[in-house]
């Protein structure tokens, strides 16, 4: 659950619910970031989907309110930001052999397109580099801590903002095509990050 | 390495002991009412001499008895039975129950290590164990971490340990163990976290290790000859593993070796494949990186390679190499012919002489496979399509329709043979994919994939992402296919009864006819079957086991579906998630005929 005041939520939601966006009454600066998802997106989840309304762009990368990452899809559901490209690039490479396919799950660990319905930033940061244990009787599951791996650490945000638009219902069971160019600064982190 | 083997022959503790196969396990396989080896026989033919059960009356089969393991993951290879006594293990925590059938298959002993939780990250694609084997009155078992046990078969006392490798490395194991004479050959897994793999020995009776051979490496570390060890006829030459990766990127080379291994005691050599190249990303490891994707032929007293044949060079795809090789003696070209057959992940059917490691037959075993247009003979090499390469299209491209997908067109489920209708009898996966690589970087212990892969079923195909076939491995064809909705992720068992028996996903326990593939007989269990069909004779009746347990690499996509099933991608009609069909479990269930 995000920490959205009841009233934002209220309203966001009942803009969704009169049926997709009107922008007219949206401030204009705000237009320009708001979502333009596929019409036909069927998962659509109202609370998700308003809390990860993006209230800033800096370089290429969207934040929410509270200044977390966040996705940004266009075009109805055609274009998306790079970090959420990048996002569903890493996750098919580091996170799908245990959580499955599109973020669905396996028989051995949990989906996370459900996770981040109820996982915040700092908590899935959290979990991401110290990992988690359900040991008991019925159940192994066991998963490692990715502090000191490069190739999941520097992308974590791309992650976070892929598996947020899943969570959110805003993109679907699919590959990102049209995407927003990498920005400067990301190419930049990753050139530091990765390093020596 | 090969010093210290000399050093033990001195001392006297291989000379103690005849230079023959195994007595025990010898006389075990030669008793079709047990089953002491995963693979059924040495030869991994996988076929059993009973023909009580056949086929005209399998239709009649009835479950005999269930038995719970309590482990709820993926369930792979099978029990065993020796005497009277049943041999069951589960994934990870790796317990072993001996079952007395002789007492309603009361439990006499259970061992259950001790290990630690972290291995089960360490391990890619579930915590599978694809069983245990029997020699000299004890039960091997080669756990997660790495640690190789010998159980008193009698009391489930521990009779020592070793430990095989190191899991904070990403080193751990999936596989079962190969007893061989006075010693027992195990693999390891790890490829996924840039392990340099490798086979070692250690003697039955007291755990101690005989020789290491690698994978990848220089040449004391492959227990090589460079004059005498043969590629396709020729020596292989000085560092022919090194020589073909750039700087130290051997060292961090994969070519793991967790698959089935055979054994022909004639020939007095012991066969198996070795996996992936780390990464999967080619671009970052220039060269045909040798010997990954490669069968080896070894002498199992020195570990040194006889022969060896890459089948994949600098591998674009994941096509590990480490499917059974199944040793049978058929006529090819009208002469009587040592074979060896082998059904890779790349698609290939390979026939060879497994005495010299010559190549005879190297065929698609699904037709949709489509990154090779086929094999030069003389060369070995594959041809690739340019358009499915992933290491010229490059990184950062997605390169598409590629078939079949990194699972292979066939994974572990092993393949049987029937020498009465001289047919491999293969569990297939129909699956094709998209594979995008990347850089990325090294860290011990970490996972180094570099690729972000998407699978699906075989486009314009029957819409399932499976096959059951028949093929002839003389000639290279398929007699006859079945198609399966869900990839064929069991082991088959064939018999002499005329019955082939597999199981799906689903949880079916199939029973076809071996010459002409109609089902005869099939049963849903309560979770998908990953498991080998086994059989087994007790007080004159035949009992057809196997377990179920839905998991493995099988239980990551194909339980949430591949791909969204409304996308179509060329599926022909409708297919939903595995999970609509099955949920996890962890049971053997044994069938037998009625009474009377």
């Amino acid at each position: 659950m995000r920490y959205t005041k009841k009233s934002a939520l209220r309203t966001a939601a009942a803009v969704l619910a009169l049926g997709m966006i009107s922008t007219a009454a949206v401030r204009a600066e705000d237009a320009a970031l708001a979502n333009k998802l596929d019409p036909n997106a069927k998962e659509i989840d109202d609370k998700v989907l308003a809390a990860s309304a993006a209230v800033k762009v800096e370089d290429g990368k969207y934040k929410d309110k509270d200044g977390d990452p966040t996705f940004h899809i266009v075009n109805d559901g055609k274009k998306v930001d790079w970090f959420m490209y990048s996002g569903y690039r890493r996750y098919h490479a580091e996170c799908h052999v245990c959580h499955g396919p599109d973020a669905m799950g396996s028989t051995y660990a949990p989906a996370l397109k459900d996770s981040l319905k109820h996982l915040n930033y700092s908590e899935f940061m959290g979990i991401l580099a110290g990992g988690k244990q359900d040991v008991n009787s019925s159940d192994q599951k066991v998963m490692p801590a990715f502090a000191d791996n490069k190739n999941v650490m520097c992308y974590a945000d791309d992650l976070y903002v892929y598996l947020r638009s899943r969570a959110a219902g805003a993109w679907g069971r699919a590959r990102p095509g049209e995407h927003e160019d990498k920005p400067d600064s990301a190419k930049a982190t990753e050139k530091d990050c990765l390093g020596g | 390495m090969r010093a210290v083997h000399l050093l033990a022959l001195g001392a006297g503790i291989a000379a103690a002991t005849p230079a023959l196969a195994n007595e025990s396990v010898l006389k075990g396989i030669a008793n079709p009412a047990e089953q002491v080896l995963q693979t059924v026989d040495y030869a991994n033919t996988r076929y059993s001499k009973l023909d009580q059960v056949n086929a005209s009356n399998v239709k009649n089969l009835q479950v005999a008895w269930t038995f719970s393991t309590g482990v709820l993951r993926g369930h792979e290879g099978s029990p065993l039975v020796v005497g009277n006594m049943m041999y069951v293990h589960t994934p990870f925590p790796n317990i072993v129950y001996a079952l007395d059938l002789d007492q309603g298959s009361k439990i006499v002993w259970k061992y259950e290590p001790k290990q630690d939780p972290s291995v089960i990250p360490v391990m890619c694609c579930d915590t599978v164990n694809r069983g245990l084997a029997y020699a000299d009155n004890a039960i091997l078992l080669h756990q997660a971490d790495t640690t190789l046990v010998s159980l008193d078969a009698k009391t489930g006392k521990v009779n020592w340990s070793v430990k095989n490798g190191d899991p904070s490395k990403g080193e751990t194991n999936t596989a079962t163990v190969l007893p061989v004479k006075d010693k027992v050959i195990v693999g390891i897994s790890g490829g996924e976290f840039g392990v340099q793999c490798h086979v070692t020995a250690y003697n039955l009776k007291d755990g101690k290790k005989a020789w290491r051979a690698y994978s990848v490496g220089t040449d004391d570390q492959l227990l090589v000859d460079p004059e005498k060890t043969t590629d396709l006829g020729k020596p292989i030459g000085k560092d022919s593993s090194i020589k073909t990766w750039e700087g130290d990127q051997w060292k961090t080379g994969g070519g793991c070796t967790w698959g089935w291994y055979s054994y022909d005691p004639k020939l007095d050599l012991f066969y198996y494949g070795s996996g992936n190249p780390s990464t999967w990303n080619p671009k970052q490891r220039p060269g045909d990186n040798k010997w990954s994707m490669t069968i080896f032929a070894r002498n199992p007293d020195t570990g040194k390679a006889k022969w060896v044949y890459q089948m994949t060079p600098h591998d674009e795809w994941d096509f590990d190499g480490i499917n059974e090789m199944i040793l049978t003696d058929q006529k090819i070209d009208g002469k009587e012919r040592p074979l060896l057959t082998h059904f890779d992940r790349n698609g290939l059917g390979y026939t060879l002489d497994r005495a010299t490691g010559e190549l005879l037959v190297a065929q698609k075993y699904d037709p949709a496979v489509n990154w090779t247009t086929g094999v030069d003979m003389k060369t070995g090499r594959p041809a690739v399509v340019a358009k499915y390469s992933t290491e010229q299209n490059g990184e950062d491209v997605n390169s598409k329709g590629i078939c079949p997908a990194a699972l292979g067109s066939k994974d572990q489920q092993p393949a049987a043979y029937s020498p009465k209708t001289e047919l491999f009898y293969v569990p297939t996966n129909h699956v094709c994919m998209d594979y995008e690589p990347f850089k990325v970087s090294y860290t011990p212990g970490q996972p180094y994939v570099g690729a972000t892969l998407s699978m699906y079923p075989a486009p314009n195909s029957h819409g399932g992402m499976g096959n059951f076939i028949a093929w002839d491995g003389k000639v290279g064809k398929i007699k006859w296919s079945n198609p399966e909705q869900f990839s064929a992720w069991g082991g088959a068992l064939a018999t002499a009864g005329d019955v082939v028996f597999y199981g799906t996903l689903e949880g079916y326990l199939k029973a076809v006819d071996a010459k002409t593939g109609k089902e005869l007989y099939k049963f849903k269990t309560p979770s998908g079957i990953i498991g080998n069909v086994m059989t087994y004779e007790h007080k004159g009746k035949q009992f057809i086991a196997v377990l179920s347990g839905v998991g493995g690499w099988a239980g990551i996509g194909l339980a949430a579906g591949l791909t969204d099933p409304n996308a179509g991608l060329g599926a022909v009609g409708g297919y939903a998630a595995l999970s609509s069909y099955t949920n996890l479990g962890g049971q053997l269930t044994a069938f037998a005929l009625p009474n009377n």
